[in-house]
């Protein structure tokens, strides 16, 4: 025990090991050539956009999103590898968001990770044995030499590594993946720390080993009492390993919940899309066609309202609508009928689409010379009648051809709000909303969100 | 009809001692419009495999053996000769899909050296509107045929690059692990699209993967390769049904799925492809190890609905030594010596 | 306990495995790579070899121009007695150009040392840190690198020149200053790749230190070229020295034989027919220079992993085993 732990105020024994509120990590994109030459920056991308979290002592949180999602970068701030922008989180009741590099260091000892790659998680140049014992000797805890590699070696046998002296001598090269994996866990394991952060730790090897990992891993929370936190893009492996899950999305929090809750009942569209895309070894199904279109957007400028909207089934009036919903949906239109010979035409009607790409819940089109306001309707009605149970029609508030230009307002965006339903806490407006305010989210939106960029 | 038949092909890459023996006498056909995953470990030759086909070997590595494609042995043609092949006969698609586009060049020059390449008769509007339409069934909106590869994500690069093959209708499309760097719900976008080759440009399909879960979805039929031999091939179902051979057994076990119930791993690591053990190259982490299997290399046995496994345990009895069948006795295989 | 009976003590020869690992790809060269480098190597050892024993090797001092009181004729053929002749102020050539080994030696190692001592640590801490460091740092040393290396020196040399004087230390301080640069930038824009490797993450997650980072992870990982760069600009330096000899700037005659200065002496000399004043130390700068480029390219080819290329043994493929009939039948 720490000096500070004992000066701090007693906790009571629920209380969280990890308490995030409200985390936000942003990092600036650095623009095209002219950009950087005046030293401007394009962009912020909202990496971790708001994320409340606990993580409770003893138990295994998963945070699972696709690449994009923010969930390295959550697990980074934790680990005070990246500054957090705001919000707090709280290591064992101590406030480290924003801590000093010098006072990190001290809690470095029970915050330890696994990263993804074991290729190149261990230094090249440093032997098994000198990988493992350098924390000991980091945190000035052994110093003779002897006893460092008497205690490398006790903790390489422990993680399977075994007899040791094979090992304590080579380097990372003449190791297979697994085994530095479990030589990374062992040097993760030898400052005997409180919470493991876990990123992706099986996802590099083959199928034959992560099971081995996977096993060990459980078992070293069982002897040495950790907490982790498991960052993983698989829900498959997860289901394994977890004892809660968040579902991650655009830099928020979309689902929490209990695994078997979230396994059995998963309420979220997106957490019931993830779970349906994981290939399945039963030839009996075939591969699933009803994904959600598209890829994790840029979350330097994520989609007003929720932000999985665009790729949402189920998706409806106040989910944020907007301008580049329509682009999209014309795109995916002209792609369906690609080679063929009207859509030149179509797209010449349309014009530049550029502007659409400025998020704006309020769109107003010109015509191009020589055509009307009234084609481009038509175009969009056709378009319409073709798949009118395409979610995207559902925000459309009002659609008409007004002298030569064509307008269309979408409904207000609001974001929605991470609520409970049912053992679980879901951020999505199908749950936890009133009835009353989805049939009529006209003007008085709760939320203030912005409602475009314009 | 097969488009392709692979016999006995074996390819070996050289280093300063004795060669690596990557695929190791291994026999294949792929039926015309025919999805066929070829799943396998890392290090199991099943990339080599792919690359043994299409002739794309690195310095260094040797092939011998058969790849007839319409009569032809493309083992031994000169890279001229197969250049001319690869494309408008055999397509191929890699695993990373953002280092094999040209940053310079837009979506619309690629598609027209292409095909300039290979159909130097047709004309602009032919080429153009030939390109659109196959971006468009791979779900790439013409309004962006002239964008720069880094204007995409990754998972449209993919599908420019599967459209980039298929434009040239080819007979077989070679893809090696197309969906490993991309996220789980691209990844089912794309398998779709692979699975529809067939209805749409009746071409057929080499899927090398190391994901069970995608070949039980994607494929017609499955070849399992171990330490460079197919150890066994068959339609998905019946292997997946009642998998012949015992490293396919320990292989569907160990894959972790979301109907997984226990975990399970197979002991021990992938033979040193340089001096492979001796007899059946599974043999040391065999569960159902039998003496024989240490000693002489399994003979392949048909089975019936076109199966075949490479197997002492599916005989045949006259290639078994009186006392064969009698359990090997084995060093155990410790906890760490894992790939 | 039971581990503790089993740890072997520590390997006895520290860093064994380490000279191992550096030496394997040397001796993995083969072709023309080990062509130049043993020709490399040959020749460098052999000046260096006349430059550490050059008291003993050369039969008279770099300024000696008589014996006993005799002065030795002027301009003398090369003969049994002066086996490169002499020169107008009667030195003896032969002496002159074995000094002159030592002189170059003791400028080149001089610079590198310098040289390296400063590049590699600012260059690490510039990509390590980043930030206002780094720009700053890169001003400096690209503006140092715009500068032609041999007029840089020049400068360097003739500011020194009228204070501290044009001793070795001076020459070795001008040549420095133009290879900082090359150091720094190498190792920075190693560093700034490295510093994105997960294990250098793993590192600052275990707590350490920036300096322990870049010490332990960082700094074995950039130094490889190094080495290399080291033995190009050695070439090199021998070129510059001789340059600022040649052109009054460098070690004045005093101060120790220097090649380049004894060179351009020579040139007076030669449109008179007297060619072996010059042409010996010309001589022994293009076969130093030329030494130590190939063994610089040579050490280049083994250790840069872009440039090795790998030796693949013949492959001769085994006939296939007793499958074949089988394989026959079924085909049918």
């Amino acid at each position: 025990m720490r000096p500070e732990a004992i000066v701090d105020p007693p906790e009571p024994a629920a209380a969280p090991l990890v308490s995030i509120r409200d985390l936000q990590t942003h990092y600036s994109i650095r623009g095209n050539f002219a950009e950087r030459l005046v030293g401007r920056e394009a962009g912020v991308v909202h990496a971790v956009d708001g994320v409340t979290l606990d993580i409770r002592r003893g138990e295994v949180l998963g945070l699972v999103g696709e690449s994009g999602s923010g969930k390295t970068t959550l697990g980074r701030t934790l680990l005070g590898l990246v500054p957090a922008t705001g919000g707090s989180v709280r290591f064992d009741g101590q406030e480290i968001a924003g801590l000093p590099e010098r006072r990190m260091r001290e809690l470095r000892r029970q915050i330890q990770v696994v990263f993804q790659d074991p290729h190149a998680s261990l230094n090249p140049a440093m032997t098994i044995g000198q990988a493992v014992g350098h924390p000991l000797q980091i945190h000035g805890i052994e110093r003779n030499r002897a006893r460092l590699r008497l205690r490398v070696a006790e903790v390489l046998e422990r993680v399977g590594l075994a007899p040791a002296e094979q090992y304590l001598d080579k380097y990372p090269t003449d190791l297979s993946g697994g085994q530095k994996q479990r030589a990374v866990i062992a040097r993760a394991l030898i400052l005997d720390p409180v919470l493991l952060v876990a990123d992706e730790p099986v996802s590099m090897l083959d199928m034959s080993v992560r099971a081995k990992i996977l096993e060990l891993m459980l078992a070293l929370k069982r002897d040495f009492d950790l907490t982790y936190l498991y960052i993983t893009h698989d829900l498959a492996t997860a289901r394994f390993f977890c004892d809660r899950i968040a579902i991650m999305y655009l830099g928020r929090i979309v689902e929490i919940g209990p695994a078997p809750a979230i396994y059995a009942d998963p309420k979220h569209p997106y957490t019931r899309a993830l779970l349906r895309a994981i290939p399945e070894p039963d030839p009996e199904r075939a591969v699933p066609r009803d994904l959600p279109r598209g890829e994790v957007p840029d979350a330097a400028q994520p989609p007003l309202g929720c932000h999985f909207h665009p790729r949402c089934p189920l998706a409806f009036e106040p989910c944020g609508w907007e301008s580049r919903d329509l682009r999209e949906l014309l795109e995916a239109h002209w792609a369906r009928l690609a080679g063929e010979p009207d859509v030149e035409e179509e797209q010449a009607l349309f014009g530049d689409l550029a502007p659409l790409g400025r998020p704006s819940t309020e769109v107003r089109l010109a015509a191009p010379r020589g055509r009307s306001a009234e084609e481009m309707l038509a175009l969009l009605e056709r378009i319409r009648r073709e798949a009118s149970d395409e979610p995207f029609w559902r925000g459309v508030r009002r659609l008409e051809a007004v002298d030569g230009h064509l307008e269309l307002d979408f409904h207000e965006p609001q974001s929605p709000q991470l609520a409970a339903s049912g053992g679980v806490a879901v951020e999505c407006h199908l749950y936890g909303m009133s009835t009353a305010s989805v049939a009529q989210p006209n003007r008085d939106s709760p939320t203030g969100e912005p409602s475009s960029g314009s | 009809m097969s488009v392709l038949d692979v016999r006995r092909l074996r390819v070996f890459y050289g280093t300063p001692g004795r060669p690596v023996r990557a695929v190791d006498d291994v026999s294949l056909q792929i039926g015309e419009g025919e999805v066929l995953g070829l799943v396998g470990e890392s290090g199991s030759g099943k990339s080599t495999l792919g690359r043994g086909i299409l002739g794309l070997l690195p310095e260094g590595a040797r092939a011998d053996g058969e790849v007839l494609y319409g009569g032809r042995n493309l083992v031994g043609l000169s890279q001229k000769e197969l250049r001319r092949l690869r494309g408008p006969d055999l397509g191929l698609v890699f695993q990373e899909p953002m280092t094999r586009l040209n940053p310079l060049l837009r979506i619309s020059d690629h598609f027209r050296e292409t095909l300039k390449q290979h159909e130097p008769r047709l004309s602009d509007d032919e080429r153009r509107r030939r390109s659109l339409e196959t971006l468009g069934r791979m779900g790439i909106p013409p309004t962006r045929f002239r964008q720069y590869p880094h204007e995409f994500s990754g998972g449209m690069r993919q599908r420019i690059m599967i459209a980039l093959a298929l434009v040239l209708r080819p007979k077989l499309l070679v893809a090696d692990e197309p969906t490993t760097s991309l996220d789980v719900i691209v990844e089912g976008q794309i398998l779709a699209l692979l699975a529809d080759l067939k209805r749409n440009f009746d071409t057929a399909l080499l899927l090398i993967t190391h994901n069970l879960g995608i070949v039980a979805e994607a494929c017609d039929r499955m070849a399992v390769m171990y330490a460079g031999k197919i150890v066994e091939e068959g339609p998905v179902r019946d292997v997946f049904a009642d998998a012949a051979h015992p490293y396919t057994r320990e292989l569907l076990r160990s894959t972790i799925s979301l109907e997984t119930t226990e975990l399970h791993s197979i002991p021990g690591a992938p033979p040193d492809l340089i001096d492979p053990p001796p007899g059946c190259r599974f043999h040391p982490r065999c569960p159902h190890a039998m003496r024989v299997c240490a000693e002489r290399l399994p003979e392949e046995q048909r089975l019936e609905g076109g199966r075949r496994v490479q197997c002492w345990l599916h005989g045949p009895a006259r290639g078994i030594p009186a006392g064969g069948e009698l359990p090997l006795q084995r060093q155990t295989i410790g906890v760490a010596d894992e790939a | 306990m039971a581990v503790a009976a089993r740890v072997p003590p520590r390997a006895r020869r520290r860093g064994g495995p380490w000279l191992r690992r550096l030496w394997s790809p040397v001796g993995a060269t083969q072709g023309l790579a080990r062509v130049m480098l043993v020709a490399g190597f040959v020749t460098t050892l052999f000046f260096l070899v006349i430059a550490i024993f050059a008291r003993w090797i050369a039969p008279y001092g770099y300024t000696q121009y008589e014996v006993h009181g005799v002065r030795f004729a002027e301009l003398t053929h090369p003969s049994g007695a002066h086996l490169f002749g002499t020169t107008v102020e009667s030195d003896d050539v032969l002496s002159r150009v074995i000094w002159g080994a030592q002189t170059e030696l003791k400028v080149v190692v001089l610079s590198l040392v310098l040289a390296l001592a400063v590049g590699v640590p600012l260059g690490l801490l510039s990509g390590y840190f980043g930030s206002v460091l780094d720009r700053g740092l890169v001003l400096v040393m690209d503006a140092l690198f715009a500068f032609p290396p041999l007029l840089l020196a020049i400068v360097i040399a003739f500011l020194l020149g009228s204070t501290v004087g044009s001793g070795i230390f001076t020459a070795a301080f001008a040549i420095t200053v133009t290879y900082v640069p090359q150091y720094f930038r190498v190792v920075r824009n190693h560093v700034i790749s490295v510093r994105e490797e997960p294990y250098v993450d793993a590192a600052r997650a275990l707590g350490a230190r920036p300096l322990t980072v870049i010490r332990k992870y960082v700094f074995f990982n950039v130094v490889q070229n190094v080495p290399v760069i080291a033995t190009l600009n050695a070439a090199d330096a021998i070129l510059t020295l001789a340059g600022l000899g040649f052109l009054g700037y460098g070690i004045q005659p005093t101060q120790g034989a220097e090649w380049g200065y004894d060179v351009q002496r020579g040139l007076s000399d030669a449109t008179n027919g007297i060619w072996w004043t010059g042409v010996f130390p010309g001589v022994a700068i293009v076969v130093l220079v030329t030494g130590i480029t190939l063994l610089g390219e040579g050490l280049n080819e083994t250790i840069n992993p872009v440039l090795r290329r790998r030796r693949f043994g013949r492959i001769l493929f085994d006939p296939l085993g007793s499958a074949e009939a089988l394989v026959e039948e079924q085909s049918l």
